[in-house]
């Protein structure tokens, strides 16, 4: 039955993949891209990966469709054709399509219990979870402990995007604030004339919020975490921007302290891997931080999904707002 | 009356609501393609969201039985019920200020569009 409903799913995504790449409208592929990851974040879930479905439901489908939205309102609605080295690119895609199905054929079978997957470490994480970590949810454990460093860059990934992505688009700052003013009579006003999605956004904004924060503490016992969290947050906010206009999101959550919230989770987290050292242990290790090794292991964790939260959510909402906040070319 | 009787009639209940909502989820996608215009395909899509959603949730709450799970399918039927009407009012609105006129005598909008 979930092979079945495996491969149903498979030949969406690749029809969707195919409509992705045929059509013109920009509009139409942001859309489309969308239900990608809504179809992948559904595999994912067949697969048993309910934290990464959510990951992706919540960053995937919702939060980067808005900000291609955003940077469509800025450019043309359609993709400049462009016919040149057609058949080089071609030629590419076949190869490369070549590549891949070949190296198919040598991974294991789907399900196979004697994969190298299943063979490698996740079977010491499993047995030896409960002893160290012992909380309900084993993947929170890998990402948050075991495997600590590989989170921690992921963080600071997160956060270079966002300084970047910053440096990008705030590249003539003179101009955006006397438009600020203008803005305020026209376009800014968002939604706030329709009453029906004003009501109806102001009635959901807390429960996002309600629910970001649930996931985000609740990342220990089942799925989520603050990547999900982190993206569920900026999502109110976003949501709250659309109906009610960017500049009175932004009285809420000035730039400043979005930046602010962005560099603090970082530093929260590299701050807990360095308390480690202080408290004469390895880097990252929380055993440390309580008298007790295992209960120093959940506080740690809680901490340093505490930063993930922090960084996401102030790195997504800075893109946001930098791409709102553009003027219009 | 006993144990497995009550399974069994829960079950078709359940499966009986499944289908019904299965059916109006098809109904609602044969709509939205074979409809002529944008507003009655939104009106045929809007089945989906409404009937259909409706329906194969309370199926699968009848499945469920008084658990934890049931409660959280409530909770995501009156997200969609407040939802999917907002967001096809925003559908629309957005339509219209875009300049599609609901015509129901209009074949296509198509040309009215570009």
């Amino acid at each position: 039955m979930t092979v079945l409903f495996g491969i149903f799913l498979l030949t969406l995504l690749v029809i969707t993949a195919v409509a992705i790449v045929r059509t013109q409208n920009l509009f139409v592929a942001v859309m489309l891209l969308g239900i990608f990851s809504l179809l992948i974040a559904l595999n994912f879930f067949i697969l048993d990966a309910a934290d990464v479905a959510l990951t992706e439901a919540a960053v995937g489908a919702g939060i980067s469709t808005v900000l291609f939205l955003g940077a469509l309102a800025l450019t043309s609605e359609r993709e400049r054709f462009v016919t040149k080295h057609r058949a080089l690119s071609v030629a590419v895609v076949v190869c490369a399509t070549l590549v891949v199905l070949y190296a198919t054929f040598d991974k294991p079978a789907f399900g196979d219990p004697n994969a190298p997957v299943h063979q490698h470490v996740a079977p010491w994480y499993l047995e030896y979870e409960p002893e160290y970590i012992d909380i309900p949810n084993v993947v929170t454990a890998v990402l948050g402990s075991f495997r600590g460093y590989d989170t921690l860059g992921e963080v600071f990934v997160v956060f270079t995007a966002g300084i970047g992505v910053l440096f990008l688009l705030s590249a003539r700052p003179g101009r955006k604030t006397s438009r600020r003013q203008s803005e305020n009579d026209e376009s800014a006003i968002g939604l706030r004339e329709n009453l029906i999605p004003r009501v109806v956004a102001r009635l959901l904004v807390p429960f996002i919020l309600l629910f970001g924060l649930y996931v985000q503490f609740h990342g220990e016992y089942g799925p989520g975490g603050g990547f999900q969290a982190g993206a569920l947050i900026a999502a109110a906010f976003i949501l709250y921007a659309l109906v009610e206009g960017e500049a009175r999101t932004l009285e809420v959550l000035p730039r400043n302290a979005l930046i602010a919230l962005t560099a603090a989770g970082a530093l929260l987290y590299g701050g807990v891997g360095l308390t480690g050292i202080l408290l004469g242990s390895e880097f990252l290790d929380y055993s440390v931080l309580a008298a007790d090794p295992v209960s120093g292991q959940q506080m740690g964790i809680i901490l340093i999904e505490a930063g993930v939260g922090m960084t996401v959510t102030g790195v997504l909402l800075l893109i946001f707002h930098a791409f709102a906040a553009r003027d219009q070319v | 009356m006993d144990q497995g009787l009550i399974h069994t009639v829960l079950d078709i209940i359940s499966w009986i609501l499944l289908t019904t909502g299965a059916f109006f989820v098809l109904v609602g996608g044969v709509g939205a393609l074979r409809m002529p215009n944008l507003y009655t395909r939104m009106h045929a899509a809007s089945v989906t969201d409404t009937m259909g959603a409706a329906l194969v949730l309370g199926g699968i709450m009848v499945q469920a039985g008084l658990t934890l799970a049931t409660i959280k399918l409530a909770a995501i039927l009156l997200f969609l019920l407040i939802t999917s009407p907002t967001s096809s009012y925003a559908l629309a609105h957005a339509a219209l200020l875009a300049g599609i006129k609901p015509d129901a005598g209009r074949a296509a909008d198509e040309e009215h569009h570009e």
